[in-house]
């Protein structure tokens, strides 16, 4: 039986289970000192004056310094997507020197000998603050005469993309949907804060750091405050969860950096929860303005898609790219005839917006999934015969859509059939015509959500075509060790996803090595020297497939060894359960034997180097296409707007499956997120750019208690851009689920003429849709 | 300074403390007690979860004065004789942590939720944990694990 | 967040600290700390001293004194939903308390720091309102009684003065034939009350023929729906009960927020009296 495809435990549980654990808060190093950073209370204002002394000389206080002190030094937070030439990237000081443009921007700090006395500290600053306008709504900020959030205006970048004969396609179209939809804007709160640890030895530097990317970061620190690169080492220990928000280059990891060069010992910051909420880039946040064209049979003509994107104060690491994720997403399942994408960034005063779960693809599919819902309503027949009318049918793979992407493989029917006998279809929709027909003040909604999304990221060659500013490709290394073991190093990031798990069972076939005796390390550049990290449902397409490649590599070189000791020719043998045989024979080597053999290197073939290991760089030449079928049914209490998610059923086509039990993980964490989109969570910033959410009191994340159980299944269709056939897992449940409920809320009140509701879905809004819409 | 005498993992313990230590950062910070994680600042989160004679407490909202002459068990002080507590195996059989973040407060509140509802229902299970957050699993695999534990809990009791 | 410095005292009598309270008017009681610890560590409050009454034996336990119930300020939540007497003769505190916050929280936050923190949106004030609970507070000076129609003042504000301390909470037994419930609407299930519904009513004959309602947060205090009280007199459980609860929000000013605003307050709080009476009235 091939490890590849079973459920196996995972490796990294143990220590996670017992407190063992290595966060970046449990670090302690000698001498060290904390740093806590005063924020800026106003959205947006002019620094008129800084005063660090008052906490100077309070006790166990090493330092204190207001932007201007670092000024000379801090350089700028990078972003590494200028999605257009002239896109407009503002100057950003990681800490502000004479302009503060959202709640929350660090304005001065304190390092001291104990958190305690840090955070006493900086009551003792004092900054004097000249307010300026703040800028939150986004048509506003592009209308004329608004106040600036920076000199060169509010308007980041705009850029349109047009396949087909638009205008031909709307031209006489018997039927034009015209929606707005409104994407909130979302706080990732990974359940553990952000913490930074930096020392140095006064030449070369350590920053230990919960992110998802060490290796991105170290190339982008390097550039920002010029520490040589190969005089930085930069470690990601255990990290509690990420979705996006730990995929940035943020301030206080430089301001950490600055400090410990500048005092010459260890330096940690920790984030509290209210300060995270505040200055942890936000995701989604964006106004949806989408046309469908269509024939009266409901077959799509031409989709026409018009997005306010809100970057907030700054462009970060990713910002303005994100919404662009989406450009060839909105067309999603469905064929056309014409497609129109424009998309405008646009700054506000509130916290920039950057990854989160998805990243483009949750808005794209909430969008078209909405609107496909409303053409189905508008015509009078069900939601799923709309989309079968329009969408790729499995014969028809591979499939170049119309903004041009080539989806090498799906069964979309396929997936459906199976929701379908899952939830209970038609029983569901007998039970909701009863409970319109008796007025039942509970009314039952079923929302549908047949997604695909691109993930894998991504082609290099394609990344630098959408001007991006690195490669897609991943790194795998491969050592067997002298005693017949084997050390993996991955370029990947983990944080929950179980990578030591899936690499060992990759490995384990691949070596033909018991699963146990796969070691896989990563998130250290010290020793995993090459890597692209963990991001875009990434891991397994590239990273996974990378690992599987360095042990072909290793497995040719030992066939090479093999043959020389076996005296045959590397063709005459077979390579079996870790084994070389010479076929026809019972002459063998075994795989441990020969990483022996490599090690003594006592007899070689020649040209043939020492040790047993290869290294491998994968670099995908097309995106990988999950997809699915998520079936919602909801009930919404009219009195009151309460909605409770009866039944969710998700059907997945993630292609061929490494561990289909931390698969089924990944689906109900994103499933769950994506819920969460639907019915609790949003940013919520005030007219003064002042965040009402800033606690998880006020931000509501639900727990084990605000959630269903969800019925997972799959269907296979194996992905042929890479050589595991997998799809890549990580965000399909956000991307998949939004939709489906919101779909689900407004089907249960359509015969109250309800044709939308904002997100979130509170039990307000929808109470007054509710009563908007009656007679 | 206040002193306090505090047994954790049935090691005990005297310390000067400022009143205003909390609980978690005497466990973290001065007893070296890094198994228990802070998740928040307002009692929402429930990472900071351990056993207070013998209840679940949100060791972030009590001070460490508060819990003098206490005994204390974090996830640290679960297992016996080098093995996992039937909850922390349970967690493990049903991938019920991915990143771990949240994992030892929610198997602590598992653990004190089977005190009184030794064999929970769903729907239990799921009102017994509101107190604590998890952003990666979704929760479903929490609850089976929760179920497992008891089923395992129980026969452990039984057999004794 | 980190708490800025402060004292700490653990008196070990009442007596004791009623004085140290007296002694310091920017001293402040710490009962579970479930509020004020949030507080501090926020820093939104700079107490010099916190008197710690946690363990003070004459705020403990749930005594049941004949014609009432008295349960003591530091029984905690967690001790009041699982009290047999509690059960047994004010079910509606049983309710509501099982509604508070969560398991860990409920271990240490007390029936008597819910009521003197004197917060609107927290669930034990309405029901002892409803119930005419009779708060018992202790000072250097001596004891008084306070019902608690006079006890909460205004957000976050007690009739308690300062260098007083709240010893426990008079609940009175009210016989056969009430029903009783709690209907509490919030958006997550660890969330606050948006609104929420304290109920008692007593039926004979199948008419109601007494109610006691209050409401929480939908006002600066926890109020009662006299009105709807008044009309309920008589009726039996017929569609006029609707039109009676549709009076629960008379005499309410409740607040706007980022959960709810005022007139969608007023409307839950008609829907949810309703449904709190009828499950009440279905209860006896
Ligand atoms: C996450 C979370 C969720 C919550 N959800 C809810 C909820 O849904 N519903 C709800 O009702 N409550 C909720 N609470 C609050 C909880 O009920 C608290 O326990 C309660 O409000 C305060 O009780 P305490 O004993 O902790 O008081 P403390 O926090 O110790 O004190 C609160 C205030 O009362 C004063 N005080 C306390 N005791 C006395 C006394 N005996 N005499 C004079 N003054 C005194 C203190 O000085 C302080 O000002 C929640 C709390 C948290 C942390
Ligand atoms: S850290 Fe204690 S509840 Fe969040
Ligand atoms: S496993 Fe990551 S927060 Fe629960």
């Amino acid at each position: 039986m091939t490890e590849v495809g079973r459920p196996r435990k995972r490796k990294e549980d143990a220590r996670l289970l017992t407190g063992r654990t290595q966060w970046t808060d449990n670090l302690r190093q000698p001498g060290m000192l904390h740093v806590a950073f005063l924020r800026s209370p106003m959205a947006h204002a002019r620094i008129t004056r800084v005063d660090v002394s008052g906490a100077r000389g309070l006790p166990g206080v090493v330092a204190a310094f207001g932007g201007q002190d670092l000024a000379g030094e801090q350089g700028s937070l990078p972003c590494a997507w200028p999605v257009t030439e002239d896109v407009i990237i503002p100057d950003h000081p990681p800490m502000a020197v004479s302009e503060v443009r959202y709640v929350g921007e660090a304005v001065a700090c304190v390092v001291a000998t104990d958190r305690y006395l840090a955070a006493d500290a900086l009551e003792a600053i004092e900054v004097d603050y000249e307010p300026l306008p703040a800028v939150i709504d986004l048509a506003e900020a592009l209308a004329e005469g608004s106040p600036k959030v920076h000199e060169e205006g509010n308007k980041a970048y705009s850029m349109k993309i047009t396949t087909g004969d638009i205008d031909a396609a709307f031209q006489d179209a018997p039927v034009v949907i015209d929606r707005t939809y409104v994407q909130q804007r979302l706080i990732g709160a990974a359940m553990e804060p952000r913490a930074v640890v930096a020392t140095t030895d006064g030449d070369s530097f350590t920053l230990w750091s919960s992110t998802q990317i060490p290796h991105v970061l170290r190339v982008m620190l390097a550039l920002t405050t010029g520490i040589p690169e190969h005089k930085l080492r930069v470690i990601a220990p255990d990290v509690g969860g990420g979705f996006g928000t730990k995929l940035q280059v943020t301030a206080e990891e430089v301001l950490c950096l600055l400090l410990t060069r500048r005092l010459g010992k260890p330096i940690k910051w920790n984030e509290s929860r209210s300060e995270g909420n505040l200055t942890v880039h936000q995701g989604r946040g964006q106004i949806q303005h989408i046309r469908l064209a269509a024939e009266a049979d409901g077959r799509i003509r031409g989709l026409q898609v018009d997005l306010l994107a809100d970057m907030g104060a700054y462009l970060v690491l990713l910002t303005p790219g994100i919404p662009l994720l989406g450009a060839t997403m909105f067309n999603a399942i469905y064929k056309m005839d014409a497609y129109e994408f424009g998309c405008t960034g646009v700054f506000t005063t509130k916290m920039p917006t950057d990854a989160y779960r998805g990243a483009g693809r949750p808005e794209a599919t909430f969008g078209i999934e909405r609107i496909m819902d409303e053409l189905a309503a508008e015509l009078n027949v069900d939601p799923l015969e709309v989309r079968r009318r329009n969408w790729i049918k499995h014969e028809e793979f591979p499939y170049t859509t119309i903004s041009g992407l080539t989806y090498d493989s799906g069964n979309y029917e396929a997936a459906t059939e199976k929701a379908l006998s899952l939830f209970g279809y038609d029983k569901l929709r007998a039970e909701q015509s009863d409970r319109r027909d008796r007025g039942d003040p509970v009314q039952l909604g079923i929302g549908v959500s047949t997604f695909t999304e691109m993930c894998g990221l991504a082609p290099s060659k394609l990344l630098g075509a959408a001007r991006f500013a690195a490669g897609g490709w991943e790194h795998g290394s491969v050592r067997m060790l002298p005693t017949g073991k084997v050390e993996v190093i991955t370029g990947t990031s983990p944080h929950g996803q179980g990578h030591v798990t899936a690499w060992s069972q990759i490995v384990a076939d691949a070596l033909g090595v018991p699963f146990e005796d796969v070691a896989v390390v990563h998130g250290d550049t010290a020793i995993s020297h090459k890597g692209l990290d963990t991001y875009g449902s990434r891991s397994l397409v590239v990273g996974g497939v990378a690992v599987l490649q360095a042990c072909e590599k290793v497995r040719e070189k030992a066939r090479r060894l093999a043959a020389h000791a076996l005296e045959c020719s590397p063709e005459d043998l077979d390579f079996a359960e870790g084994a070389f045989t010479v076929r026809g024979t019972d002459s063998r080597r075994t795989i441990q034997e020969l990483a022996f053999a490599a090690f003594t290197a006592h007899d070689l073939p020649d040209g043939v180097e020492p040790s047993l290991d290869s290294d491998a760089t994968f670099d995908p030449d097309n995106y990988s296409f999950p997809h699915g079928t998520h079936l919602c049914a909801a009930e919404v209490d009219t009195e009151t707007g309460l909605v409770k998610i009866r039944s969710y059923v998700a059907v997945d086509d993630i292609g061929k499956v490494v561990n289909p039990m931390i698969v089924e993980g990944q689906v109900h964490g994103g499933i769950a997120q994506g819920i969460a989109q639907a019915l609790f969570e949003e940013a919520v910033y005030d007219a003064e750019g002042n965040l009402l959410t800033s606690t998880l009191a006020d931000y509501l994340v639900p727990s084990a208690a605000d959630l269903p159980d969800f019925t997972t299944d799959r269907t296979e269709t194996p992905a042929t851009s890479n050589p595991l056939g997998a799809k890549g897992v990580g965000e399909a449940g956000t991307i998949a689920s939004t939709p489906a409920v919101v779909n689900a809320i407004v089907d249960a009140l359509r015969p109250y003429g309800v044709q939308d509701i904002t997100m979130p879905c509170t039990p307000e809004r929808i109470w007054r849709a509710v009563e908007g819409a009656r007679p | 300074m206040p002193r306090v005498t505090v047994t954790v993992d049935g090691i005990t313990y005297q310390e000067e403390v400022e009143p205003r230590l909390l609980l978690v950062h005497l466990l973290r910070e001065r007893l070296g007690k890094t198994g228990t994680p802070v998740g928040c600042d307002t009692s929402n989160c429930g990472a900071c979860t351990v056993m207070l004679d013998g209840k679940s407490v949100k060791s972030c909202s009590v001070l460490a004065v508060q819990a003098d002459g206490s005994d204390v068990v974090t996830i640290e002080g679960l297992g016996a004789n080098g093995s996992m507590h039937p909850m922390q195996r349970a967690f493990h059989e049903e991938h019920a942590l991915q990143c771990g973040y949240c994992t030892p407060g929610m198997v602590m509140a598992a653990i004190d939720l089977l005190r009184d509802t030794p064999e929970p229902s769903e729907e239990a299970i799921r009102q017994g944990l509101e107190g604590n957050l998890c952003r990666c699993t979704g929760y479903c695999n929490i609850v089976r694990a929760v179920r497992r534990g008891a089923q395992e809990m129980g026969q452990a009791v039984k057999s004794s | 967040m980190i708490p800025a410095q402060f004292g700490y005292t653990r008196p070990g009598s009442l007596a004791e600290a009623c004085q140290e309270l007296a002694a310091d008017e920017e001293a402040k009681v710490l009962a579970g700390g479930q509020s004020l610890l949030p507080l501090l560590r926020m820093r939104l409050a700079y107490p010099t001293k916190l008197v710690d009454v946690g363990r003070l034996p004459e705020l403990a336990g749930v005594h049941d004194r004949g014609d009432h119930v008295f349960i003591g300020a530091m029984a905690t939540h967690d001790e009041v939903l699982r009290s047999g007497v509690v059960n047994a003769d004010c079910p509606l505190v049983a309710l509501a308390t099982a509604t508070v916050a969560d398991p860990a929280v409920r271990h240490r936050g007390t029936f008597g720091g819910s009521l003197a923190h004197a917060d609107p949106a927290g669930d034990v004030p309405a029901v002892v309102l409803a119930l005419d609970g009779v708060l018992v507070a202790r000072s250097a000076d001596g004891e008084r009684d306070i019902p608690a129609a006079e006890f909460f003042v205004d957000y976050l504000e007690s009739s308690l003065r300062q260098g007083e301390i709240l010893v426990g909470v008079k609940i009175p037994k009210l016989g056969a034939g009430w029903g009783f419930h709690y209907e509490k609407f919030q958006r997550t299930a660890q969330a606050w009350a948006i609104v929420g519904v304290a109920a008692a009513v007593r039926r004979s004959n199948g008419a109601i023929q007494e109610s006691r309602i209050a409401l929480t947060n939908m006002a600066p205090t926890p109020v009662r729906a006299h009105a709807t009280e008044t009309a309920l007199a008589g009726m039996d459980l017929g569609g006029e009960v609707r039109q009676a609860c549709a009076e629960a929000a008379a005499d309410t000013s409740p607040p706007g927020d980022l959960h709810a605003q005022p007139d969608y307050r007023r409307h839950l709080a008609r829907v949810l009296t309703h449904r709190a009476v009828r499950k009440a009235a279905g209860s006896v």
